[in-house]
């Protein structure tokens, strides 16, 4: 069948099989491969796009379900030029290691801050409570949208801010 | 220039000058490079590599975990119009490769010929134009097989009665592995003997998976023409692989180029070789054409490297009044059906030999028997260290049952038999030579920031009103990991040494490129490699450029995994640059008309000595070296050094971890309130990648003692075998992680970093079950504490939480 997708502002589309999985069509087709697959049971969020705006996992959304509907990946996501305050946040927090999780992350996230902007710790966890990640323990990706927060509220994405120690006390010889 | 305060070998916080770009140069808080593909979606993992006319091949896995196989018929597959190729045992033994060898002495089926071993074995391989036609093959193979018993129960493996699952191999008439023993079983009967207490304890650790979010995968190109094959894949071990597919299918090592690209976390999970991998060099040399081959979830979490399954009984001795005295164990080592582990060639059973821990005490003894079960093959993954994590496990477990008999804080307990600053060098009564460290300090730290005594005040308050709820647990853990393998004489894989190379290449406008052999799945080396040189040298880390993950393009070293990257490739790196310094020397003194005894070195420039003024810095030094400087007899141009590391023991990282949770005993819900982990990993490069891997190995500790296990019902059926029953910590479990430090450095690595990648996973577990247990007072029962589970112990029959409930 013949699917018409706008990814990323752009128009797309192909002949695909009606099975075709979003995830695929965006990695294969379109070659975009920001967007991973992680699991085959829509549990790990790895694949997580927009579709209309609202957060999918674009492994168990079928290409044919977005045709005539637009599609948002993390490729978007610095589409200016600069990286989103999110994007930031994951860089100033480390709030990734393998980056393997990272899209899937900031497609849930950015969802979550446009809706609320200025989300406490127990929002910012049951956003993500969809997203699996195998590196990080979750914590820095908290902080790294505590960060997006703060920084969207002050302006968007100007200066990094000093480094913050998090809970980390130290004791020395 | 600002500087940023970081604490330095010797504990003590030295300024750090920043560079231009605001960077360390050298240790401390650096944002990564790596991060700037990551966020938007450049990374390049295995399955982003497309190549022209590409194939993709897909698995055809088994049903049962053990069948003879009378027939394949491929015959429908075969006319798929969408299909390259089938590929089966027969194809493979015509071409020698239906088996291959494993990293520790045995061999495994890549495609089954005879008969399948366990759920989830590769039987068949298909090529064709995509995956979809692939999959849809798959379902066109038709298998004759015959089922047989199945030994699922490692416990009943050596039953007379019991199937045998190598009957292949000949003369072979159980399904034992190997025993293997090691201390002094003379010295603890002694001590045994006279103790006041005696406690004895089964415990398992049970069956978990690494399961990275990217799975394993390839995409092999078998050039015709040039004969040369190319791998990109998901491997922790680069060199080691093409070393192996060079025995394995008989290539010449000269010819292959393994790639390993972005990885999506390894844990372990991709240091061997799947059949996978091998099935697509296969489909690219029979279709000429590249072969991708990635593995879906079920497949990653049913067929490759599982870790743990060790089922263990430990028996503590100790005075009436709390010095421990000896410790004894006897495992039973579930290796599944293939001996796949990945360890150092010399110790069967891994390093669990360090299982005396953390303690001083005379005597101890530990007795390993490994069987064949009809269950994956693997045992040594996961963030184990090669199997301290089990070792970690059993010690802080039975330290814990100890207290509980004597009716004293496991604190005070702890506290009474850790070794003693004093004590190192110490070498445990299993051999062992623990370089560094302080132990009481650790857990006084963790103690002080947990306000442990307050805990316990909160804790006796709540079990003095008969309806308090929920319960509430406080469980510690004391580790020393061991990592950095290692001396070459006493370690090494397949009969390769594991040192590592490395090679760092100054070019004339003094910008560097530095070539490991070791491998990242996310640590950051890309940051913390040039940290280190930029520590040595003076070099700001962003002028530093770290190359690593292709065969062709890097020195010979054996991977990333044990956490040894840091205390075997960092120590490389490390002398290199110091011999680059060296040779800096000489070319400064030659351009400054002097003696390199005359210089003296500040960060990043040699200058004479009473007359600071006059120097080079580091980058004129590099362009002098290049340039038509005439240089001393014996002293060729250009700055660059190669380097073969062979660490002269390992490091000893260690920690002090408390957990609180509480358990609510009508649902058996585990909340875990709190973790406090104080980590030493000797000086940080880069406090804030230390502290992301050790938040990852909380996670990884409080997944297996609460929701992580693969159990199997008694056909063999994998019940893990997906994230809906393979259950991984989410953000909802995972508290918000409360970290100290504490640093003592290496003795004997060149910059005293000791490694600390697994610490955590290594550390934890036992933390967050002794919590379980407390808060359910009682001694013992069998993790992850799933409220099953929990329900189950609080009604006195605790679960055997490797077999399918019942
Ligand atoms: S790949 Fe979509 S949820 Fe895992
Ligand atoms: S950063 Fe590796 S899975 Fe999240």
């Amino acid at each position: 069948m013949q699917v018409r997708i706008t990814v990323n502002g752009a128009e797309t589309g192909a002949e695909v099989e009606p099975r075709l999985l979003l995830v695929h069509y965006l990695r294969n087709v379109v070659g975009l491969t920001g967007t991973h697959w992680g699991c085959d049971t829509s549990n790990c969020g790895a694949c997580t796009v927009w579709l209309d705006g609202v957060p999918v996992k674009s492994c168990t959304t079928l290409a044919a379900q977005a045709d005539g509907h637009a599609v948002r990946t993390v490729e978007d996501l610095d589409a200016g030029g600069e990286l989103d305050p999110l994007q930031r946040g994951f860089m100033e927090e480390h709030g990734l290691q393998c980056g393997f999780c990272t899209p899937g992350m900031l497609m849930t996230l950015r969802a979550l801050l446009d809706s609320d902007p200025d989300p406490d710790e127990t929002t910012i966890r049951e956003a993500i409570s969809g997203n699996l990640c195998r590196c990080t323990g979750y914590e820095n990706i908290v902080r790294a949208a505590r960060w997006a927060a703060a920084h969207a509220a002050a302006g968007g994405a100007e200066q990094p801010t000093p480094p913050t120690g998090g809970a980390e006390q130290e004791v020395t010889a | 220039m600002t500087t940023t305060e970081v604490p330095t070998a010797g504990g003590s916080p030295e300024p750090v000058p920043t560079s231009a770009a605001g960077n360390p140069i050298g240790f401390g808080r650096m944002l990564r490079k790596e991060d700037a593909r990551f966020l938007r979606g450049q990374g390049h993992y295995v399955d982003d590599v497309n190549l022209p006319g590409m194939l993709h091949g897909a698995v055809l896995r088994s049903s049962y975990a053990h069948a003879r196989i009378n027939a394949i018929d491929t015959s429908a597959a075969e006319a798929h119009p969408r299909v390259k190729a089938v590929i089966t045992g027969k194809t493979l033994e015509s071409l020698n490769l239906a088996w291959m060898p494993t990293l520790s002495g045995d061999v495994q089926s890549v495609l089954a010929t005879d008969k399948v071993r366990f759920q989830g074995q590769e039987v068949a391989f298909v090529v064709a134009d995509d995956e979809y036609a692939a999959r849809d093959a798959l379902e066109l193979i038709e298998v004759d097989y015959e089922p047989l018993p199945a030994v699922v129960d490692a416990r009943r493996a050596l039953d007379p009665d019991a199937a045998l699952v190598r009957d292949e191999v000949e003369g072979r008439t159980d399904n034992k592995i190997y025993d293997w023993e090691a201390g002094d079983a003379a010295a603890c009967d002694e001590v045994f003997a006279k103790a006041d207490v005696v406690v004895t304890e089964d415990m398992l650790y049970p069956r978990v998976h690494p399961a990275p979010m990217e799975t394993c995968g390839a995409v092999a190109h078998m050039d015709k023409v040039t004969g040369k094959l190319t791998i990109w894949t998901t491997t922790q071990a680069p060199h080691a692989h093409r070393t192996l597919y060079a025995i394995v299918a008989g290539l010449p090592e000269h010819k292959i180029q393994v790639i390993s690209p972005d990885i999506g976390g390894g844990f372990g999970n991709k240091v061997g070789i799947y059949p996978g991998y091998v099935c697509a060099i296969v489909g690219s040399i029979v279709t000429g054409a590249p072969v991708k081959w990635v593995e879906d979830r079920s497949e990653n979490l049913m067929s490759t490297s599982f870790a743990r399954d060790y089922h263990m009984k430990g028996s503590i001795a100790a005075t009436r009044d709390g010095r421990i005295l000896g410790l004894q164990v006897d495992v039973l080592a579930d290796h599944g059906a293939f001996n796949g582990v990945a360890q150092p060639t010399k110790f069967p059973a891994g390093f669990f030999h360090i299982f005396t821990g953390s303690y001083d005490y005379p005597a101890a003894h530990c007795k390993v028997t490994a069987v064949y079960t009809n269950k994956a093959p693997g045992g040594v993954a996961y963030a184990c260290s090669f199997r301290i994590t089990e070792a970690v496990y059993l010690v802080e477990r039975m330290v814990d049952c100890l207290a509980f008999e004597l009716k004293m804080d496991p604190a005070e307990l702890r506290m009474k038999n850790l070794l003693r600053p004093e004590q190192f060098p110490y070498t445990t009564p299993t051999g062992w030579e623990y370089d560094s460290g302080n132990y009481p300090r650790a857990l006084e730290e963790s103690m002080r920031i947990a306000g442990y005594e307050e805990l316990r005040a909160e804790q006796a308050a709540r079990r003095a009103d008969p309806a308090g709820k929920p319960l509430m647990g406080i469980g510690i853990s004391f580790f020393t990991e061991g990592v950095g393998a290692g001396p070459r004489k006493h370690m090494d894989i397949l009969g390769l040494g594991m040192a590592d190379g490395c090679e760092l290449r100054l070019h004339p406008t003094g910008k560097a490129q530095l070539r490991l052999s070791v491998q990242t799945q996310g640590q950051g080396h890309e940051t913390t490699f040039a940290q280190i040189v930029s520590h040595v040298l003076g070099i700001p880390p962003e002028d530093i450029e770290v190359l690593h993950g292709d065969t062709d393009n890097t020195p010979f070293g054996l991977g990333t995994y044990g956490s040894r990257s840091t205390p075997v490739s960092g120590a490389a790196a490390a002398v290199a640059a110091q011999r680059v310094r060296d040779k800096a020397r000489v070319i400064a003194a030659t351009a400054l008309e002097c003696s390199p005894d005359d210089l003296e070195w500040e960060h990043g420039r040699w200058r004479v000595k009473g007359d600071p003024e006059q120097g080079k810095t580091i980058q004129e030094i590099a362009f002098a070296a290049h340039g038509s400087l005439e240089l001393p007899e014996g002293v060729e141009g250009h700055l660059d050094a190669s380097v073969v590391y062979d660490p002269p023991n390992l490091t000893y990282p260690f920690g002090a971890y408390i957990c609180v949770v509480d358990v609510d005993p009508d649902t058996g819900e585990v909340k875990v309130r709190r973790f406090v982990a104080v980590d030493d990993c000797g000086p940080r490069i880069n406090p804030m990648v230390v502290e992301g891997q050790v938040h990852g190995g909380l996670a990884d500790g409080l997944g297996m003692a609460l929701m992580e296990v693969i159990a199997f019902d008694e056909d063999g059926n994998n019940l893990g075998g997906s994230f809906m029953d393979y259950l991984l910590p989410t953000s909802m479990e995972c508290p918000s992680w409360e970290l100290g430090q504490t640093v003592t450095p290496s003795p004997h690595h060149p910059i005293g970093t000791k490694g600390v990648g697994e610490s955590a996973t290594v550390g934890s577990p036992a933390a967050v079950v002794n919590a379980v247990l407390d808060a359910l007072q009682i001694r013992a029962a069998d993790m992850p504490f799933t409220p099953a589970a929990v329900w189950r112990a609080l009604q006195g029959r605790p679960l055997r939480t490797d077999l399918a409930i019942e």
